[in-house]
């Protein structure tokens, strides 16, 4: 059941996330810490991002993260870092290389063909534009002349 | 086998009759299981020979069934309440030290209770689609009652072949093992039984699909049936999700409220599906159109429940690298879906053709703006599919360990949901069949230049954030004063009449409104919180925005059954009195063994004050969290406005007399 599977997620995280001695003192340099935390899986974890997580080595990676921004890497490098050390395992944002294109392409390419489906529908001929049989036209100039 | 020559747990010193309670138990399962088997073929085979009394054999089983699947539940129960650790599940679960609700509530606290629970709901709803039935043809009637049995063919033979809740243990133990502290909460003590009526309601509407298909019909009386059970569903649904939400923003210590986690995924595709076919099912009770698209719709709503009960009983995704927790459950549960999800899109396949749709409509049209609707949210549904599984494809079929979260959700999804809410209003206001753009342009004009004007404020008042925040705010008030605008035009600008207006009208206004107001909280909370993490030492005052905040001591309490770490945190506007002091715990239970963090939240209109206490530090302060969260009673609020919004749906009296729900006829109508 969903609670379960829930609480095993988040086992780990019941204690803190980021502790108040990782905080970079810089608040610029910090913000781009967090946003590129949250980028970052916890490598040991089921589903969160080491910003999240508690587990001991996201600790060490979100250190990690300070120290390279410290050293002047851009966020980009940081990633790359950590992605050559850990794997593409640990983007929550998988890129879009390879059989990720299918990934990321399925939501555009569905709308379209959704779309064009319903174009085409809206271009057939509709059963309203039929034109009337002999019988119909009889009666209805028949309703018509009562009308009158 | 249970006496041995051990000491008998005190729990199991029951009385004969009362140990043949659970027994009875486990017996009016299998009857049930042996029932359903009745249900499923007499109708079916009866309504192919036009056999009235082999039809009509339909509704006594359904009632029987939950007769029995409702003893069988009681007993569980019951088991659960005396503490009888000689069942396996109650041992693995419960302690005799936890609170009375919970040790209720922890009878669907596990998987095996769960799932008699999920069986239960199902024979509620087959019973009641066999009570309020009477106005549906008979061999309708014996087909959707026939299917749903069949459903529970497959669901009580899972339970009795691989998950019996009536195990027993040889040797019960003296005490139990605790249900896990966090589902000892009331947030997520009734969060699945909300989640399993809204996943069992579509079960009934999988079932009037399948039905339909058989008999080759389907026309508005069928849509006028299967709506008030679609929106049943989707409600509590909503409740469902809202209430887990809930219970992850206050429980897990940080305020998020939503992780694009599979678990969480499983049960918000099922709720989109719902909410496309509730608005489809509406052209075809109004047009007779996309007819096979709605039953399409129905089929792959139901479908995705049980891949959801799949993704999260199996744990094939929580974990990729174990093909299933339980090999032998996920087996089963994916013969479930390929044989009820493969056999009714076959079905379909063969019958969807007779399905002719009747209605035409325009481009511009109420018709085309629901296809709209409908076709983004199957198509968000798509992604959210596609991105719960794809670390699964991409490791089977491109050897690739890859994950996929939050952000890439936040991208792929959020688009769509904008489209949605922007055309939304124009919908909701073109007429059947034929609408002229320019004058519904026209008529939502001031809404229009609000909405914008809202939009460029925000934007002006920010600096250097993300265009979130304004542009969701502002789209959720587009939502709300659309449908408000709406309401007003159907109550032809006059308030005595708005009171008269019928239930759907209210109901259309508030879950759209709600879903405004949802967007609203959403957009604020992500955009604008602000967060601060701090040591502080006993006494010791700091500012957060526009909060003064005070850690005033930190004490250890005892619980019934936990030991907690309470700090006592006192609040206040810098240089004013004190607000509210709030208790933000730490808490252990000592025989799951587990810690705990309960936050402490001062809720708040426009935001919440979110406090967490944290680790102890060595130089004797403590970890504190503070968190000022804009909105966040928004996401929940709009939630609840959207189940009201169903609920005034569901008792419109049009829906309610066509339904049959009341065999009386509707002479109150002559009033107005």
């Amino acid at each position: 059941m969903r609670s379960l599977a829930l609480l095993l997620v988040f086992v780990a995280s019941m204690a803190a996330a980021v502790e108040p001695g990782e905080v970079l003192d810089d608040p610029a340099l910090e913000n781009r810490a967090r946003e590129i935390s949250k980028g970052l899986r916890c490598p040991v974890c089921q589903n969160e991002s080491i910003d999240e997580s508690s587990a001991p080595v996201s600790g060490d990676l979100r250190l990690l993260v300070r120290e390279r921004l410290l050293e002047g890497d851009s966020d980009r490098e940081v990633v790359d870092f950590v992605v050559d050390r850990y794997g593409e395992f640990v983007l929550l944002r998988p890129d879009t290389g390879g059989a990720n294109l299918v990934l990321w392409l399925v939501g555009p390419a569905a709308l379209i063909l959704a779309l064009g489906g319903v174009a085409l529908a809206f271009r057939r001929p509709k059963a309203a534009e039929t034109p009337l049989t002999e019988a119909e036209t009889r009666r209805l100039s028949e309703l018509l002349g009562e009308g009158k | 086998m249970r006496h041995g020559a051990r000491p008998v747990a005190a729990a199991a010193r029951l009385g004969y009759i009362e140990r043949m309670i659970v027994e009875l138990g486990h017996f009016a399962l299998v009857l049930a299981f042996a029932l359903a088997g009745f249900q499923t073929v007499v109708p079916l085979v009866g309504a192919h020979r036009r056999n009235t009394g082999w039809m009509a054999a339909g509704e006594p089983a359904a009632t029987l069934q939950f007769i029995l699947i409702g003893f069988s539940f009681a007993a569980l129960t019951y088991a659960f309440v005396t503490s009888d650790f000689s069942l396996k599940v109650v041992a693995d679960n419960s302690h005799t030290d936890k609170p009375m609700l919970y040790k209720v509530t922890g009878v669907w606290g596990n998987h095996e209770g769960s799932l008699l629970l999920w069986v239960l709901i199902l024979a509620l709803f087959g019973a009641m689609a066999a009570w309020w039935g009477t106005g549906l043809n008979d061999t309708l009637r014996a087909r959707v009652l026939g299917v749903q049995g069949s459903v529970g063919v497959a669901f009580l033979a899972f339970i009795l072949f691989t998950s019996n809740p009536f195990a027993r243990l040889a040797n019960p133990p003296l005490n139990g093992a605790d249900l896990n502290p966090l589902l000892q909460d009331p947030g997520l003590a009734f969060h699945p039984p909300f989640l399993y009526l809204g996943y069992v309601g579509l079960s009934l509407t999988f079932s009037f699909a399948v039905a339909a298909l058989i008999e080759g019909r389907v026309d508005a009386a069928w849509a006028r049936w299967v709506r008030p059970w679609a929106l049943a569903a989707w409600l509590f649904l909503t409740i469902g999700i809202a209430l887990g939400s809930w219970w992850a923003y206050y429980e897990l210590g940080w305020g998020g409220f939503w992780f694009w986690d599979p678990v969480e995924n499983a049960s918000f595709m099922p709720w989109l599906l719902a909410v496309a076919l509730l608005h489809s099912a509406i052209v075809v009770e109004k047009r007779e159109s996309l007819k096979a698209w709605t039953i399409l719709l129905a089929i792959l709503a139901f479908g995705f429940c049980l891949i959801g009960a799949f993704i999260v009983r199996s744990g094939v995704l929580t974990s990729v690298h174990a093909f299933a927790n339980d090999p032998e459950r996920g087996t089963y549960l994916l013969a479930i879906t390929a044989l009820f999800t493969g056999g009714a899109l076959t079905l379909f396949a063969w019958r969807a053709p007779i399905l002719q749709g009747r209605g035409v409509f325009s481009l511009a049209s109420r018709e085309s703006a629901l296809v709209a609707n409908n076709i983004l949210l199957a198509v968000s549904t798509l992604i959210v599919f596609v991105g719960t599984i794809w670390p699964l494809l991409a490791e089977l079929f491109f050897d690739r360990k890859l994950s996929v979260g939050p952000p890439f959700f936040n991208i792929a999804f959020t688009p769509f949901m904008v489209a949605l809410a922007l055309i939304l209003p124009f919908g909701s206001v073109f007429p059947w069949k034929r609408a002229k753009l320019g004058k519904v342009a026209w008529k939502l004009r001031y809404f229009a230049v609000f909405t914008l004007a809202l939009a460029a404020l925000l934007w002006a008042v920010q600096t250097g954030r993300s265009a979130l925040g304004p542009v969701g705010i502002a789209l959720g008030a587009w939502l709300v004063v659309g449908a408000l605008r709406e309401l007003w035009e159907r109550a032809g600008g006059k308030f005595d009449r708005l009171a008269r207006l019928p239930g759907a009208d209210w109901g259309k206004a508030t879950a759209h409104s709600g879903l405004g107001i949802l967007f609203i909280g959403v957009a604020g909370l992500m955009a604008y919180e602000v967060e601060d993490i701090r040591v502080a030492q006993p006494g010791e005052s700091y500012i957060v925005e526009n909060y003064e905040v005070t850690l005033l001591n930190v004490r250890e309490v005892e619980g019934p059954n936990f030991i907690s770490t309470t700090a006592d945190i006192a609040i206040a506007r810098p240089g004013g009195a004190v607000i509210e002091v709030l208790r933000p715990e730490r808490r252990i239970y000592p025989v799951a063994g587990m810690p705990t963090t309960e936050a402490a939240i001062r809720n708040g209109f426009f935001r919440d004050v979110y406090l967490v206490i944290g680790e102890p530090q060595s130089n004797g302060g403590w970890a504190v969290r503070t968190f000022i969260k804009p909105f966040a009673n928004w996401i929940w609020a709009g939630s609840i406005l959207m189940a009201i919004g169903g609920a005034f749906s569901l008792f419109d009296r049009r829906l309610r007399v066509a339904a049959g729900a009341r065999k009386t006829p509707a002479r109150a109508v002559a009033a107005e």
